[in-house]
């Protein structure tokens, strides 16, 4: 596109974007006040964040339809900063409090330029080094933190607690003692924080388009605007709930700019505060990262975010926020998703988005102290209870007793004790896992520095092949991942793990992310050599290991992803499906190609009902004893309604292979010099394969040059290349031999 | 024949005596060279019988087969008789890592071939039966030593009646001057590393045309580029393809920081992806 042309299709999408940017507002205004309120900070903090964070990385990040403010997962930390600051401060009460809010803001913008750095270090990828369940482990542990503190304001019961976990025990407490309050104004209260959570609980359920016009957060903010305005206008009384449980202290606009507070750096030398600093970078890096991708699958356009533009944004962004008084900003996975919903389709929507709520504030300041907290607050439970919902645990089970065993360590660990730790305990109970799994140590010392990743565009199919050896998880995912991410995603590309011993679920979950991403994007990822891997679940992403040579035999009855690929194929054309290996390979040792090598066994068969035509994994081997060569091939078989002459074709260097066996000459076909040219034919009858060769058939096998055919007689056998192939390739062999039996 | 005429191998009574003599034997009539048999020990009549029964077995060979022994230090004496007897290839064997289907040079032959004054074949699978090599992988780094490895290679390839010879140019990750963050950047690197190829592609034909056509016949060349860390990805490649021999040059003498940092073929010889020839 030329200059001018962007140009011309921005302005035409602004329109959209603007109202994208409006929508998203509706949510990020309640959010933001919520989320400051829960932090321990001044409720504008909250907007001051969004407005920071949608300007700066709309001007200078690197992603396309992202939205960034205040983030859920870093509601623990901040909050438990301050608290421990202002006990550090020696300052009582509210101004204890204030005093630790500023040296919090300190924190955020060293967290802030730690972020730069890591973008202009380009480390965005650093993410990549956690393990999948760790990360859901700690996901779910914020979401309980976030649960456990706010479900006592919403019920009207103001508590504080020094863990994490008190709050969450006396959850049940706080139930019961809430049918006996005394004071009507803290029923009513709670009354606003359950109705608040039955809307967010039950917006999505009803599915109707003038509701739905206005998000869930906002409905419970113009429901308590109206509600506080009913009473004081027509029933001419106070509002009944309880004044502690009113939002308290948002100033109009010309004051939040003459008190814009002044960062406290005074703790900087203390180790409390770089935990902090670390605690902050942490999460911010991983909320944002996972957001950005989570985001990207989102897209219409399938574009892919520049990650380290973006988190050198975030981190310019967090500085500013933090001079101007505002908490980390991050991207947010929520917002960002309904800002997709409504149409964004670039950067300008996270901008309006920030213009928006400048505007509410601008106009509706005054107003928003008429919210109940119990409502805020209802948002937040019901956002810590998405985190942290039972099912992410049963899902964690199902890929695999082990991913369970990760996130429940995780999850206790965050807690009880604290983020960092709950992160260190899940890479460590991930890496006891694995040992346990393979028994040695040994095969991750040797190899973890080695590179063990090959990638190539393969000459003559065009197609990217990417082969993965020794062993392949949250360890070393990184060179995986980095070979991956230099594959167009229009292309055609095999990940062949069969070299490759062990296979996390980190590395099984990012691969089906990449194939989804091809899919949408036009190209195909496949992938293969897992066949002969060990898993304990049927579940996609669960763990693979390579199976000890002899227990290859007993099939363990879960099928990986091809098999159920390949099985998908054999019910399309309705044919039978064996996973089962068959011992009998008489029907393939006269074909030229056997007549060196020795068959193991076949598996993986898909063949018709009357067995005539089938396509099978075949595992044969050349040579003996040491110099004994194991190779796994995927074949066609047809059987012929006619008389043959034996013979074989293939294209000049298709095989590795050459053989010269005795009675096989080679055969020129003197009418076709140009077919003769590129391929090799071998057979006994020399005069009947030339008469075989039409020229139709010649024309044909110029043009679908990758394949090796042999006759036996009786029978086609044909094939790619020596290697398993794609469940592509196999429905490519197929329309091959439909249309060559059809010439000859 | 110019790069092979004299072939030596250092021999001991291990369990793969027979293998190892008859691999040389068989390579050294193929090549039609003079083949020495160090061994390092003492000499006793009944080892003597041992190797002559095995040598007999080539009958129109035998007299071009000389055995040499010598005690001391296995890694000097081996050195020395290179020098010595002026040895243009030098065999190893290689050590298979158990249960594993991994080899890799043991601590002697490791030595060894850091200080050899020849070219070396690194075998990791010795046979008494002749296993034909079939496909060759060749390096076609861009250094000066390069054409003369791929002069070697035909040859070798020649006179063993391999099939297919594929020259593999590894490009290091740093030629490609743009890193991929987004759509736009990889579109860029894309179009790049197309050029870059087919540079490569060109150099590469070059550098055959000065192979003669006599080498060349009934041999298919292909050649194949790829991105990746140097000296690794020739051997996972090789691996993958199920190549019977690799090719490569030799590196230029090791400096202390060598030490340090891997070198290209350490790569290879940590973890040895089929056999391995090395050229001088």
């Amino acid at each position: 596109m030329t200059e001018a042309s962007h140009i011309k299709s921005f302005f035409s999408a602004l329109p959209k974007n603007i109202f994208a940017g409006f929508v998203v507002s509706l949510i990020a205004l309640p959010l933001g006040i919520g989320l400051a309120l829960a932090s321990e900070v001044p409720p504008i903090a909250g907007i001051i964040t969004a407005v920071v964070g949608g300007t700066l990385v709309a001007v200078m990040g690197g992603s396309n339809v992202t939205i960034t403010g205040p983030g859920n997962s870093l509601v623990g930390v901040a909050a438990g900063a301050v608290l421990l600051f202002s006990e550090q401060s020696g300052l009582e009460g509210t101004e204890g409090i204030y005093q630790g809010y500023l040296i919090l803001l300190a924190a955020i913008i060293c967290s802030g330029i730690l972020m730069l750095i890591l973008g202009f270090l380009r480390l965005g990828k650093l993410a990549n080094y956690f393990p999948s369940s760790a990360i859901q482990g700690m996901l779910a542990a914020i979401g309980l933190i976030i649960l456990g503190k706010q479900f006592h304001i919403m019920m009207g019961n103001r508590i504080s607690r020094n863990s994490n976990l008190s709050y969450l025990t006396e959850i049940p407490q706080t139930v019961i003692n809430s049918f006996s309050y005394t004071d009507q104004r803290l029923m009513f209260a709670m009354f606003a924080g359950v109705i608040s959570l039955t809307i967010m609980a039950g917006y999505a359920k009803i599915r109707n388009k003038y509701l739905q016009l206005v998000p869930a957060p906002m409905w419970i903010v113009i429901l308590a605007i109206a509600f506080s305005y009913y009473y004081e206008l027509i029933l001419e009384v106070p509002n009944p709930i309880h004044q502690g449980y009113m939002i308290s202290g948002i100033p109009e606009v010309s004051e939040i700019i003459s008190t814009i507070p002044h960062p406290d750096f005074s703790k900087i030398n203390s180790m409390s505060f770089w935990v902090i600093v670390l605690s902050l970078t942490l999460i911010a890096s991983i909320e944002s990262l996972l957001s950005i991708k989570a985001v990207d699958k989102l897209d219409p356009k399938k574009r892919r975010s520049n990650v380290n533009k973006d988190i050198k944004a975030i981190g310019f962004a967090n500085i500013v926020s933090g001079f101007l008084g505002g908490i980390n900003v991050v991207t947010v996975i929520a917002r960002s998703s309904v800002n997709v919903n409504n149409g964004a389709t670039n950067r300008s929507a996270n901008f309006f988005h920030a213009a928006f709520l400048v505007i509410f504030v601008v106009v509706f300041s005054t107003e928003l102290i008429r919210i109940p907290l119990p409502a805020l607050m209802a948002i937040l439970v019901y956002t810590g209870w998405k985190l942290a919902h039972p099912s992410k645990i049963i899902d964690a089970f199902k890929i695999g007793k082990e991913q369970g065993f990760i996130f429940l360590t995780t999850l206790i660990v965050t807690i009880s004790i604290g983020l960092i730790e709950g992160i260190v305990a899940g890479i460590i109970a991930t890496s006891i896992v694995h040992l346990f799994l393979n028994k040695s140590l040994a095969p991750f010392f040797r190899n973890i520095l080695k590179p063990n990743v090959l990638m190539f565009k393969e000459r003559d199919t065009d197609n990217y092949y990417v082969s993965v050896k020794n062993f392949c998880t949250f360890l070393n995912y990184t060179k995986l991942k980095r070979k991956l991410d230099a594959i167009p995603e229009t292309e055609e590309a095999i990940i062949d793990f069969s070299m490759c011993d062990f296979v996390d679920h980190t590395v099984m979950e990012n691969m089906a992310d990449y194939k989804e991403i091809f899919r949408k994007k036009g190209g195909n990822l496949e992938i293969i050599g897992l066949d002969l891997h060990d898993t304990d679940s049927k579940h996609p992403f669960a763990l693979r290991k390579i199976l000890p040579v002899k227990r290859v035999l007993e099939s363990t009855g879960v099928l990986t992803n091809r098999q159920e690929l390949i099985k998908t194929i054999a019910k399309e054309l309705d044919y039978n499906y064996t996973v089962r290996k068959k011992t009998e390979t008489a029907y393939l040792e006269d074909f030229i190609y056997f007549k060196t090598k020795n068959i193991n066994h076949t598996y993986n068969e898909i063949s018709k009902k009357n067995g005539i035509l089938k396509v099978i994994d075949v595992e044969f081997y050349e040579g003996e004893f040491i110099a004994k060569e194991v190779v796994r091939s995927t074949m066609l078989y047809t059987e012929l309604d006619k008389k043959l002459p034996t013979f074989s074709i293939h294209r000049e260097g298709l095989l590795e292979i050459m053989y010269h066996y005795a009675g096989f000459k080679d055969i020129k076909i003197e009418k076709e010099p140009a077919f003769s040219k590129k391929f090799y034919i071998k057979g006994e009858n020399e005069l009947a394969i030339q008469n075989l060769i039409t020229p139709e058939l010649a024309q044909f096998l110029l043009e679908n040059s990758n394949f090796h055919i042999e006759s036996n007689g009786s029978a086609l056998l044909i094939f790619t290349k020596e290697r398993l192939a794609g469940v592509n390739e196999i429905r490519k062999m197929k329309e091959f031999t439909n249309e060559f039996t059809k010439l000859l | 024949m110019t790069h092979f005429r004299t072939i030596l191998t250092g021999i001991a009574f291990s369990p793969n005596l027979k293998a190892n003599v008859f691999e040389t034997l068989r390579l050294g009539s193929l090549l039609k060279a003079k083949v020495i048999l160090v061994h390092v020990g003492e000499k006793s009549v009944e080892k003597e019988q041992k190797i002559a029964d095995y040598c007999n077995e080539f009958p129109g060979f035998k007299d071009q087969v000389s055995v040499v022994w010598k005690s001391g230090d296995p890694v000097d004496v081996i050195i020395n008789a290179c020098d010595e007897y002026k040895a243009d290839l030098l065999i190893l064997g290689a050590a298979k890592r158990e249960k594993l289907m991994k080899f890799y040079l043991g601590a002697v032959a490791k030595k060894i071939a850091k200080q050899a004054p020849c070219s070396l074949l690194l075998f990791i699978k010795p046979s008494i039966e002749r296993v034909p090599c079939r496909h060759i992988v060749v390096n076609g780094l861009k250094h000066p030593k390069t054409n003369n490895t791929i002069q070697a290679s035909f040859e070798f390839a020649h006179a063993v009646g391999s099939s297919k010879i594929t020259i593999v140019e590894e490009i290091s990750q740093n030629e490609v001057s743009i890193k991929v963050d987004d759509d736009k950047s990889l579109e860029k690197s894309t179009l790049l590393k197309e050029q870059i190829l087919e540079r490569e592609n060109s150099r590469i034909t070059t550098l055959l045309n000065n192979v003669d056509d006599t080498l060349k016949k009934d041999i298919t060349i292909k050649s194949q580029g790829i991105f990746g860390t140097r000296g690794y990805s020739i051997g996972h490649y090789a691996k993958v393809q199920r190549a019977d021999l690799l090719v490569m040059n030799k590196p230029a003498k090791s400096t202390f920081l060598d030490k340090i940092f891997p070198q290209d073929i350490d790569y290879i010889l940590s973890e040895l992806p089929t056999d391995v020839l090395i050229i001088h």
